[in-house]
């Protein structure tokens, strides 16, 4: 039983790191447009700056 | 232009076609500044659905000058730009370039959605925590005992505590109010289920007990938030959707001062008095007089008039008319809040009393079921203690089955029903506002149509063509070309490749018609008796010439065109599709008794009333509603919006009135108005799928709370109950998915719009 001591723990730990990173996903707006971030991966990457905005 | 060419779908640019797009002095008006010199302004563009659409917008927009950044939202179909400097950048003319139609979108619609925000953190902690508890539960369950029984259970308590903060909060405020207001919900029987369920598993842990509910209590609140959020993602979409239409109303006016400065002043501070500049194509923004200028006004909206009225100086003019042909000065006779709209406004608010009656199915069953297993749970604590004095026992029992009978498949029996159906109607293009409009569109034995806009399209067509010599023809629609009058617009078409005279000068004689010069001859085209001035007398009298429109060649009529709205594409079908399903069909209007005749018999409408004022149409649809009829009303305009508000469920086209649009339970963005049958049959078959639904929640009642009073009830029992009732509800609402057709129809016409697409 003493494996509980760590395992219970990390494993809560494991579940609330995936929690926590979808909680920030959402809050930095990541599904603000799901259908868009589909559609742009079919865009020329070479095109845009690093800031996802189109050069000229 | 890409291979997507605009119009694919949910191409909305019926009545907008007419409307000039707005000032720059409107767009500043509609952007948000964020400090310095910089401003935001949001765009409604439809008609973006693609990956190369989204690259040549924002392509072009990033290289106009002043723009610092535009992106695209796909999933709103909107692009926000941000722009500095004073002028602003001319967004419209590159999008139209495009071949993409935009229109303004109010920054205050646009707050962020806080409440889908905290419904998906809900469901997020709900779904951990779930997921967490039932691990321990399965060790639990399958033998753990003593003190790593007691470890586990403490545990599951801390788990749940966020839970219940999180994704249990909504529903005890829910509940909460429900109660304060002297009222039942469904939320009740949750709050009250989830709370004891918890409190009595935190006594069982604490005197090292057995059984322990924390997984229960947990999961049906996962289960229950899955429902509710998929509801609100539903409707959240179309309230974007109807959000994203263009803005009828017009948002300010140049004002003209005493010292012939012009300012753009918003609609709310225009004042009795003011000198008003209205440009062709734009719409009038309050009540006024015309001091000066000649013009067409299409009333269609106001007031259901099909044919345009021609104004000149001293005339009325009704705020919502779209001034069509000359750029009128006109005097305010009432600030925004006195007139003709605001008036439709208080005449809604004062008819909507009958329908806020209108209670849930949800919300009755509850009414019903809450007493019901509260009094059935005391009845089974106090049995317990009669029997055997052990009043732990007895709290045990009962607390299991307020568990066993807590509405986890009656609380998703409705919305999940709704988010599928409402999912339906949004691939055929019709919005749902409201859960309960589907319940309430079910229940309609009459259904009231408007006639402009709705029934027709509101846009004239050309009806005698083949009786008109085609060299005339086409004279007239290249003329016609030149103006935006509703009437040159449905002769426009007809322009064809014959040899025609070249016009070496086109102008439009606002409120007349057009004139054109071709060497020594003059051609003109408009109203009878300003075309043919030299025109014989055998033409003259002959009735109602007078305000025909006609085609003239030095004087001499030559050609006379009449015209008639244009019933909108499939009305006849719908409408007949309506009586099969037994819905008688009565039409209201506040055209001309001849206008309306002719529509009625082209439809096959037998009972129709003309010429009625707005109020008359409410006093129609009480009278409908006291003889115990549930109405429904499908209409457009602004004269339509009181009845809309009526009637017990209301539809409204893209191309409605704002507020008409604000005030309908559907909108339906295709022209077809198909989409009114379609959603009286989805609606009813979701109507009887809600029934079934809540049989089969009873029925597991039935089944489970015998168990449960005998003190049968394990945690493991109640966990697999609630579970299997929960996917049992969920498989029988996706059965309305599965019915075919509708979307099959909808799958070839979309291939149909492709091929085209791919040709042109």
């Amino acid at each position: 039983m003493t494996m509980l001591v760590y395992l219970i723990p990390a494993a809560l730990f494991l579940g609330a790191l995936g929690l926590s990173g979808f909680l920030w996903a959402l809050r930095s707006g990541q599904y603000e447009d799901l259908d868009g971030a589909a559609e742009r991966i079919l865009i020329e990457p070479d095109q845009r700056d690093n800031e996802g905005r189109q050069s000229i | 232009m890409s291979c997507c060419a605009p119009g694919a779908e949910m191409a909305l640019d019926v009545a907008n076609a007419m409307a000039a797009p707005p000032s720059s002095d409107e767009i500043k008006l509609a952007s948000r500044s964020l400090g310095g010199d910089i401003h935001q302004t949001e765009l409604s563009v439809p008609t973006v659905h693609c990956a190369a659409c989204i690259r040549a917008i924002e392509t072009a927009l990033a290289r106009v000058e002043n723009v610092e950044l535009a992106r695209v939202n796909l999933s709103t179909k909107r692009v926000s730009v941000r722009w500095h400097g004073n002028e602003v950048p001319p967004l419209f003319a590159t999008l139209d370039r495009l071949g993409y139609r935009a229109h303004l979108f109010d920054p205050e619609t646009q707050e962020r959605d806080k409440t889908f925000f905290e419904l998906i953190r809900a469901v997020a902690v709900a779904g951990f925590a779930a997921a967490n508890i039932m691990l321990l539960s399965v060790s639990v369950w399958s033998g753990a005992e003593g003190a790593t029984r007691d470890l586990f259970h403490w545990l599951s308590a801390l788990i749940a505590i966020p839970a219940l903060v999180f994704a249990g909060g909504i529903y005890f405020r829910s509940a909460a109010n429900a109660l304060r207001h002297g009222r039942m919900n469904m939320d009740v029987p949750i709050a009250v289920g989830v709370s004891l369920a918890y409190a009595m598993s935190l006594y069982e842990t604490i005197n090292h007990g057995k059984h322990a509910y924390f997984d229960a209590s947990v999961s049906l609140l996962f289960f229950l938030l899955i429902g509710r959020t998929l509801d609100h993602v539903m409707r959240e979409r179309a309230r974007t959707a109807v959000n994203g239409l263009a803005r009828l109303a017009s948002r300010g006016a140049v004002v003209l001062r005493d010292d012939s400065s012009r300012d753009y002043l918003p609609v709310g501070d225009i004042e009795p008095g003011m000198r008003l500049l209205i440009a062709a194509g734009e719409r009038i923004p309050v009540d006024g007089d015309v001091l000066s200028g000649d013009s067409d006004l299409d009333c269609s909206i106001v007031s259901g008039e099909s044919a345009p009225r021609a104004v000149s100086a001293g005339m009325h003019l009704q705020a919502g008319t779209l001034n069509l042909t000359g750029p009128l000065t006109m005097q305010a006779t009432a600030a925004a809040k006195d007139s003709f709209l605001a008036e439709m406004v208080r005449l809604m608010e004062a008819a909507e009393g009958g329908r806020s009656q209108y209670r849930k199915i949800a919300d009755r069953v509850s009414a019903l079921y809450a007493p019901v297993v509260h009094v059935g749970a005391l009845a089974t604590f106090l049995g317990w203690m009669a029997a055997t004095g052990d009043w732990h026992r007895a709290m045990t029992v009962a607390i299991a089955v307020l568990i066993i009978t807590c509405p986890c498949a009656l609380g998703l029996a409705v919305p999940i029903v709704q988010v599928v159906a409402a999912r339906r109607l949004f691939e055929a293009g019709v919005m749902v506002k409201d859960g309960s409009a589907m319940e309430r569109l079910a229940a309609i034995d009459t259904a009231v149509f408007d006639k402009t806009g709705t029934l027709t399209m509101g846009r004239p067509r050309l009806v005698n063509a083949s009786s008109i010599d085609p060299a005339l023809l086409a004279t007239a629609a290249k003329m016609a070309a030149h103006s935006r009058h509703p009437y040159s617009k449905a002769l426009a078409i007809y322009e064809g490749s014959s040899s025609q005279p070249k016009f070496d000068a086109v102008r439009e004689e606002p409120g007349f018609g057009i004139e054109a010069l071709t060497g020594k001859d003059v051609w003109r085209l408009g109203r009878h008796g300003w075309a043919g001035w030299k025109a014989e007398p055998r033409l003259e009298d002959t009735s109602g010439a007078s305000d025909g429109t006609g085609l003239s060649k030095n004087g001499m009529i030559v050609a006379r065109f009449a015209f008639e709205d244009a019933p909108r594409q499939d009305a006849k079908a719908a409408l007949e599709e309506l009586k099969r399903a037994g819905v008688p069909v009565e039409m209201l209007s506040g055209d001309t008794t001849k206008a309306c005749g002719e529509v009625a018999r082209t439809l096959g409408i037998v009972n129709f009333v003309p010429a009625l004022l707005p109020s008359g149409k409410v006093e129609w649809i009480e009278t409908l509603t006291h003889a115990g009829h549930k109405v429904l009303m499908v209409g457009d305009g602004l004269n339509d919006t009181p009845a809309l508000g009526a009637a017990h469920v209301s539809m409204a086209p893209a191309t409605a009135a704002d507020i008409g649009r604000k005030a309908a339970d559907f909108v339906f963005l295709r022209d077809s108005l198909l989409a009114v049958p379609l959603a009286l049959d989805i609606s009813r078959r979701a109507g009887r799928l809600i029934r079934q639904n809540i049989a089969i929640a009873i029925v597991y009642n039935a089944l489970a709370v015998p168990i449960a009073i005998l003190g049968y009830v394990t945690p493991l029992i109640a966990a697999v109950a609630m579970s299997a009732s929960s996917l049992i509800v969920i498989a029988n609402a996706m059965r309305l998915q599965g019915v075919k057709g509708a979307r099959e129809a909808t799958a070839v016409r979309r291939r149909a719009t492709v091929v085209e697409a791919a040709r042109s």
